[in-house]
């Protein structure tokens, strides 16, 4: 990349962005033991610039659906930390009252819609947002985000045949991870690029480094801009790497799941440590600055924390009453 | 109450759309093959005509990926009606209803509302088998978060439809094939019919029989039957399953003592059970005998109509186990059974019997 042509305060905020995740994310691994988080986890640590690269070109009326591992899309959409970690220790000031826990994140406000657990099942609820948009000629469009694994099951297939057919304003977002849990893509899929798939609805497919924020965000923003102009949908394909076990706070470099040298490989493909290395060959940020971000962070994330453990319980909800809107 | 007129239950339900659609822009019909010339058997004749093709959106043959647009597009100030010729096409949803329709509004922390309304079609007769002839509502009632209505005459048919509509829940609305064709006194112009309880069709005193759908016919056959050798039955008609207010049916078995339930799907686990168990807990010491379930036989449903003499239960099965209920003399259930046969004459088994084209 030219020197002049890298923006670095952009690089900074991606940077702080991303930083904070990986940050939350940690503690929450590490305090997980305490047994006051008492719900599922599935941590984000290596693939926090699809998130920030990706919310960084909508807007906030602009709409994202995500899944089980949606800790990284709810912050980098502009949810509330607190209210974060308060729903993940099961706290009434949660986002979700307690009702949904870690795997079901959301924050309508920031456009975080829903968080779906299910493999694939928000692709459809992404679909029908933005069918609803086009009905009302609102010029929101709407973004979801899935892993690898979810273009094996129908309704992404079944999703992706209606959205080209109706050119509606929604850009699905692959991260591929290569793991299903604990199953590589190449033991689930054939040996072919999972950008045949959309294109064989007739959806244009864009491949990218998905630890290169600066291409997330740049393929982000052409997506959506298409989109937004009545083009139609697009599919990104981002190629990145979970850190730690599919479900729970270990780190797992040795486990014998992974290949043999891939744990290692993708961890010198930290994005954090990459766009660390872009701001300091093309800007001047002295450790005082990284020192002073690390610091603002950390005090956000501890206030966070007591703010979930010091928050009460919900109620039990009557037995015999139903919740019907 | 508005000029009433006489109407089939189809064109009843397309009433209600018609109505609906007038009212508010933001509802709209899905399907696979709603823009077709056969209107989903009638019912929604006329209407992309009417209101313009921006207010159908025809499906592609992904039942579940199209559940989960219409919930998505709910989620967001749509109002979608999906039309569903069998049941059964909707098992290919249930992930979608169960999970995302069903519990969007909790999970949500009530953030989220899906006013979503699906229609079902219960198959019966002409061969349709055992893929086009299932009753399956037992599985939607059974979902918290879901509605489950089963309308049995036009009047309701065209009330609830709009309900369901105005109803900020997702509503599953079950109609039965052989009910289409049946008429009614049907009032004109908007009105709707809430989505409260049970009903009763026809008072009585001897026994409370509480039916589903087309069993309602059924059961107001047998009661009219029964009449003659002066045993009177209470039938009182589900009409919404989810949520379940028993008070109707509670009132009614305190009077009578006596329980039994007809409806169109399989015995076990099904509607039958909910309201016996809920009828005895709350009013076992004013029961005279044990309740009675009536259904379909646990089987699938064969094609060939030499299989289906005995498949259902019918106006004959009410009227003999009632009997077995009241201890009624043996020689007046035979009397009332033969005159049951001799009124059906020769008629074939897979079509509806004229005697239930009403009105009622």
């Amino acid at each position: 990349m030219n020197k002049s042509s890298i923006d670095t305060t952009l690089a900074a905020t991606y940077y702080q962005e991303m930083l904070r995740i990986r940050l939350v994310e940690t503690e929450i691994a590490e305090r997980y033991s305490e047994q006051e988080m008492r719900c599922p986890v599935h941590l984000s640590d290596g693939q926090e610039s699809v998130a920030v690269g990706v919310c960084s070109a909508l807007k906030k009326t602009d709409k994202i659906f995500s899944n089980h591992r949606c800790h990284a899309h709810y912050l980098a959409k502009g949810g509330d930390m607190g209210r974060m970690l308060a729903e993940i220790y099961g706290k009434e000031t949660g986002c979700l009252g307690g009702r949904g826990g870690s795997m079901h994140l959301a924050d309508p406000d920031c456009g975080l819609m829903a968080s779906i657990p299910i493999v694939s099942s928000a692709i459809p609820l992404a679909a029908g947002s933005a069918l609803a948009d086009q009905q009302n000629g609102l010029n929101h469009v709407t973004l979801v985000f899935f892993g690898d694994a979810s273009v094996e099951e129908g309704v992404f297939h079944e999703t992706a045949n209606f959205a080209s057919l109706r050119n509606l304003p929604v850009v699905f977002v692959c991260e591929n991870n290569v793991y299903s849990m604990y199953t590589n893509i190449r033991d689930r899929q054939p040996n072919r690029s999972i950008l045949d798939l959309p294109a064989a609805h007739a959806i244009q497919g864009y491949h990218e480094d998905g630890n290169d924020i600066f291409a997330v965000h740049k393929a982000t923003k052409n997506a959506v801009e298409r989109a937004r102009s009545g083009a139609g949908p697009t599919f990104l394909l981002f190629d990145t790497y979970r850190w730690r076990e599919h479900c729970g706070p270990a780190l797992d470099p040795e486990d014998s799941y992974r290949d043999k040298g891939e744990y290692d490989t993708w961890l010198g493909n930290c994005p954090i440590e990459r766009i660390k290395r872009v701001m300091n060959e093309n800007g001047n940020f002295p450790l005082e600055w990284y020192e002073n971000v690390e610091k603002n962070i950390r005090a956000e994330i501890t206030e966070s924390f007591n703010f979930a453990k010091t928050s009460p319980l919900p109620s039990p909800l009557s037995e015999n009453s139903e919740t019907y809107a | 109450m508005k000029n009433e007129r006489l109407i089939t239950l189809g064109d009843a339900i397309r009433e209600g759309l018609d109505e609906s659609m007038a009212r508010d822009e933001s509802v709209f019909l899905m399907g696979e093959g709603i823009t077709d010339k056969t209107a989903i058997f009638g019912t929604t004749n006329g209407l992309i005509d009417k209101f313009g093709e921006h207010r159908a959106v025809e499906m592609p043959v992904s039942e579940n990926g199209l559940v989960g647009v219409a919930i998505g597009a709910s989620m967001f100030g749509r109002r979608p009606v999906i039309n569903f010729h069998r049941v059964e096409f909707a098992l290919l949803a249930l992930e979608q209803i169960f999970n995302n329709a069903a519990k969007m509004h909790f999970i949500s922390n009530e953030r989220h509302s899906v006013p979503l309304v699906i229609r079902m079609v219960i198959g019966r007769g002409w061969g349709q088998g055992p893929e086009h002839s299932q009753s399956l509502e037992s599985i939607f009632a059974h979902v918290p978060g879901l509605k489950v209505v089963m309308p049995t005459f036009a009047a309701d048919a065209k009330g609830m439809i709009t309900a369901a509509i105005e109803d900020n829940n997702p509503v599953i609305y079950i109609e039965h094939r052989w009910l289409h064709n049946s008429s009614g006194h049907v009032p004109e112009g908007y009105y709707r019919s809430d989505l409260d309880g049970p009903k009763v069709i026809r008072k009585g005193a001897d026994a409370t029989v509480v039916t589903t759908s087309y069993m309602g016919l059924e059961a107001l056959h047998a009661a009219e039957a029964l009449a003659e050798i002066s045993c009177s039955l209470e039938v009182v008609d589900m009409r919404v399953l989810r949520p379940f207010n028993p008070g109707t049916i509670v009132d009614s078995v305190r009077k009578t003592g006596h329980l039994m339930t007809v409806d169109t799907g399989w015995v076990s686990y099904g509607v039958g059970a909910e309201v016996v168990a809920t009828v005895v807990s709350s009013c076992f010491g004013q029961l005279k005998s044990a309740p009675v379930r009536l259904g379909t036989s646990s089987r699938p449903t064969p094609s060939s109509r030499g299989f289906i003499p005995g498949f259902y239960a019918d106006a004959e099965k009410i009227v003999r186990k009632t009997g077995l209920m009241l201890d009624i003399p043996k020689d007046k259930i035979e009397f009332v059974c033969s005159k049951l046969k001799k009124d059906r004459g020769d008629l074939p088994i897979d079509v509806p019997d004229p005697y239930f084209k009403g009105p009622f």
